[in-house]
């Protein structure tokens, strides 16, 4: 809650900023992360604090860079895939969907039809598997570590039904340029279905649990307000700007695979607080269960799962550019790939959703903020730092 | 970090008083660290067998093998009933768990919370990108042998590597340990200058002091 | 969408318009005429979402290519502005009073093409790489595997099994590159 007296001190500078004069022994110079348990990931926040109230943020990132965009571009270009998915790591699928179709665009590939449905399985799987670890870290962020243990055993059953499918738990690789490497092995959707309920059963002892317990709401309502207004201003996509009353979901502006054919509703919220964006990814985890089984019963068993494809070794691509989108649990991920017409691509940049949450939007929320409740802030933007610095 | 705070310089007091302070030099210790010879006596052994039984992990996921060590902590796999828990500072854990490859920025962080942990404390490697660079040989931000920079008990090769291949080598790593082969920080100590020549030869920006501790 | 690029083209020098799909067109604009179309698409066309910024480097060329993808999600369409510009003295105009989260995007194409935006906040302090000494790496002409080699103390045995090399030798040894 905001201290009533904050308007008097600090003084503002003309752009709204507080002005802050380390010298004077009235701030402290606090930094949380990169060694720090309740970061997500590997960040750091240079918070400037005024008693326990934080004054000034500056987010560091760039621990994890890895450097995939020079990488991928002295690969070719079914090189590319097994690196592609280390980008966003608690969602690999996206990286593979994302990259496998602006390839296919650039060279005019037709996926088949059973592809397209095993696709969109996968991702609705991982968006569950994302959704069911940021339970776990919003809830010990506010210090229900028990509801995390939760969320990571119901995450772990979807891993085991992406290592019946692909063979790995965390990258899947299953989605290569032209289709899928496989369609469902037997018996899956029984396993499935037996997950799902017990999913479920998670989700509404979680409801219990976590979304009428005293300490998150009280914790959680009214942190991190974000304005409508703002929304464009700060790239805010997914929950983020669904709990600001936005209705952008990627799924149903831009349908891609065979969305157009599921039954979905967008869920928007209105207060905008982390309330209500724990709200939302409450409700899209039921929403994912509720796609997968939609998918599980109308999907083809059988059929041509990979289309016909040039020698992929030799695979040369002719200069173009393109831009594709998809939906993940954070907001709208994208690949912006260049290629030039040899074997390998000329650019390919990757725009992950938490690359404007996380640094642009964060310093701006976080001001005001007190500080045992920076970690759920930051979890409740839902931010992955591979993405940002890639 | 702001450079001016790291320099020399006078600081005024609540109380008014002018100091000089120096944050490179004031606030660490100036000395090499030393050899301490493990005894051959029993209790030697029972010391091992206790360090080898209550193996607190350094909770920094320092890249994407993190995300395995979270269901490690879950009922699923359960790490505790092996004695291992993670603890949230250096001063208090003995063992580091190398989650994957190091950017040259994580790595400067990763040597600061290694010399600020207790000895004997133990690294443990996880991921092929550890031993070779792995997926990441090629990239200008990663390093590619973890053994030039630190002292490396153990590997768990993969990428990545289960859950139940974190247990083995753990596992592993507690038999080292009772057979008194852990000693990772005496090899530290002993090839001290040879490990902080090559920390210095990759982190260009070095801003931090000698000696952490 | 069509009648959108026919106004456009009448204010400003459009060339090379690519219409990848139906809602997503790629076009050429001058230097100088890059950040009046943007600021009109934006307050005008409600293109109200900034999707990515990137550089593509055209080294045989000497350009850097500039992207700016905008998003108007009312018509649901995408337009990606390319903008070239000289590579040996590579500056731009900065739009981060159009948007605030461009000046993230602005100091990482300044760190890692090199790129300069005056005027951007926080441009020239370092995003992503810390102590970096060598020419920036996405540029084409930074080779990142001859730095790795000298730097990173590679483990011998690794050469090796490089792919490409493997394959030139093994599956395709008539295949000369």
């Amino acid at each position: 809650m905001k201290n009533k007296y904050r308007d008097k001190f600090p003084a503002k500078n003309p752009d709204g900023t507080n002005q802050i004069d380390l010298n004077s022994h009235k701030f402290i110079k606090v930094w949380q992360g990169p060694n720090h348990p309740g970061i997500t990931g590997n960040m750091s926040l240079e918070l400037i604090l005024q008693g326990d109230e934080v004054m000034d943020c500056k987010t560091h990132v760039g621990y994890l860079h890895r450097g995939f965009e020079k990488l991928m571009e002295r690969r070719r270009f079914i090189q590319c895939f097994p690196i592609c998915v280390r980008i966003a790591v608690p969602e690999p699928d996206f990286n593979e969907y994302c990259l496998s179709s602006t390839f296919e665009e650039l060279a005019g590939i037709e996926i088949p039809e059973a592809a397209k449905w095993m696709r969109t399985l996968l991702l609705e799987m991982t968006r569950l598997a994302s959704f069911l670890m940021w339970i776990g870290g919003q809830s010990a962020a506010f210090g229900l570590g028990v509801i995390a243990q939760w969320g990571n055993y119901a995450r772990d059953l979807m891993l085991d039904r992406f290592e019946e499918i692909s063979g790995g738990r965390i990258y899947h690789m299953h989605m290569i340029p032209g289709g899928v490497r496989g369609l469902t092995p037997d018996g899956f959707e029984k396993r499935m279905e037996d997950n799902l309920r017990e999913i479920e059963e998670i989700m509404s002892d979680i409801d219990k649990t976590l979304f009428n317990n005293a300490i998150f709401k009280k914790r959680s309502v009214g942190l991190g307000y974000i304005d409508p207004e703002i929304v464009d201003k700060y790239g805010v996509t997914g929950p983020n700007a669904r709990a600001a009353g936005i209705p952008k979901d990627v799924r149903k502006d831009y349908p891609y695979l065979v969305y157009d054919k599921l039954d979905f509703d967008v869920i928007t919220g209105k207060d905008s607080d982390a309330f209500t964006r724990a709200d939302i990814r409450r409700k899209e985890i039921l929403t994912s269960i509720d796609l997968i089984r939609q998918i599980m019963t109308r999907m083809p068993k059988t059929g041509d799962f990979i289309a016909k494809m040039p020698n992929v070794l030799h695979w040369k691509i002719p200069k173009n550019e393109t831009y594709i989108r998809a939906e993940c649990t954070r907001g709208e991920f994208g690949y912006y790939t260049v290629t030039d017409g040899s074997k390998y691509p000329r650019r390919i940049n990757v725009r992950g959703p938490s690359y404007t949450h996380a640094v642009a939007l964060m310093e701006k929320l976080a001001i005001d903020v007190n500080i045992a409740d920076v970690a759920g802030l930051m979890v409740s933007l839902h931010t992955y730092p591979p993405e940002i610095e890639r | 970090m702001d450079k001016k705070d790291l320099k020399k310089r006078t600081v005024t007091t609540p109380d008014g008083k002018k100091i000089e302070v120096d944050p490179m030099k004031d606030y660490f210790s100036q000395a090499k660290p030393k050899i301490h010879k493990p005894g051959k006596t029993v209790f030697e052994k029972f010391l091992d067998w206790a360090r080898a039984e209550s193996l607190w992990i350094l909770g920094f996921g320092t890249g994407c093998g993190a995300i395995e060590m979270r269901p490690l902590m879950t009922p699923r796999f359960d790490a505790f009933r092996y004695g291992i828990q993670w603890r949230p500072t250096p001063r208090q854990s003995n063992v580091f768990v190398i989650a994957g490859y190091l950017s040259v920025k994580t790595l400067k962080r990763v040597i600061r919370s290694y010399e600020q942990m207790q000895g004997p404390k133990y690294v443990v490697a996880l991921g092929s990108c550890t031993i070779n660079g792995g997926m990441y040989w090629d990239s200008y931000n990663t390093i590619n042998r973890l053994d030039y920079y630190l002292p490396v008990d153990i590997y768990i090769a993969g990428c990545m590597p289960r859950p139940e291949s974190l247990l083995a080598g753990f596992e592993e790593l507690k038999k080292l340990i009772k057979q008194g082969k852990g000693e990772g920080a005496n090899i530290y100590a002993e090839k001290f200058d040879w490990y902080k020549n090559n920390q210095k030869q990759i982190i260009k920006d070095w801003d931090m002091p000698d000696y952490n501790w | 969408m069509k009648e959108l690029i026919k106004r456009l083209e009448q204010n400003f020098q459009i060339s090379n318009i690519v219409w990848q799909r139906e809602n997503e067109v790629f076009l050429t604009v001058e230097k100088t005429d890059a950040v009046p179309l943007i600021t009109q698409l934006n307050h005008y066309e409600s293109f109200t979402h900034l999707v990515i910024m990137t550089a593509v480097d055209w080294l045989e060329a000497g350009k850097f290519q500039l992207t700016y993808l905008l998003n108007n999600n009312e018509i649901k369409a995408d337009i990606g502005i390319r903008v070239l510009l000289d590579r040996e003295k590579a500056e731009m105009k900065s739009i981060h009073h159009l948007w605030v989260t461009a000046a993230t995007y602005q100091r990482e194409l300044h760190e890692m093409f090199g790129i300069d935006f005056p005027g951007s906040p926080r441009v020239d302090e370092p995003f992503i790489l810390e102590g970096w000494q060598e020419i920036p790496p996405y540029r084409r002409d930074f080779d990142t595997k001859k730095y790795s080699e000298k730097t990173y103390f590679p483990r011998p045995g690794r050469s090796t099994n490089d792919p490409q090399e493997y394959m030139k030798k093994k599956l395709y040894p008539e295949e000369s590159e």
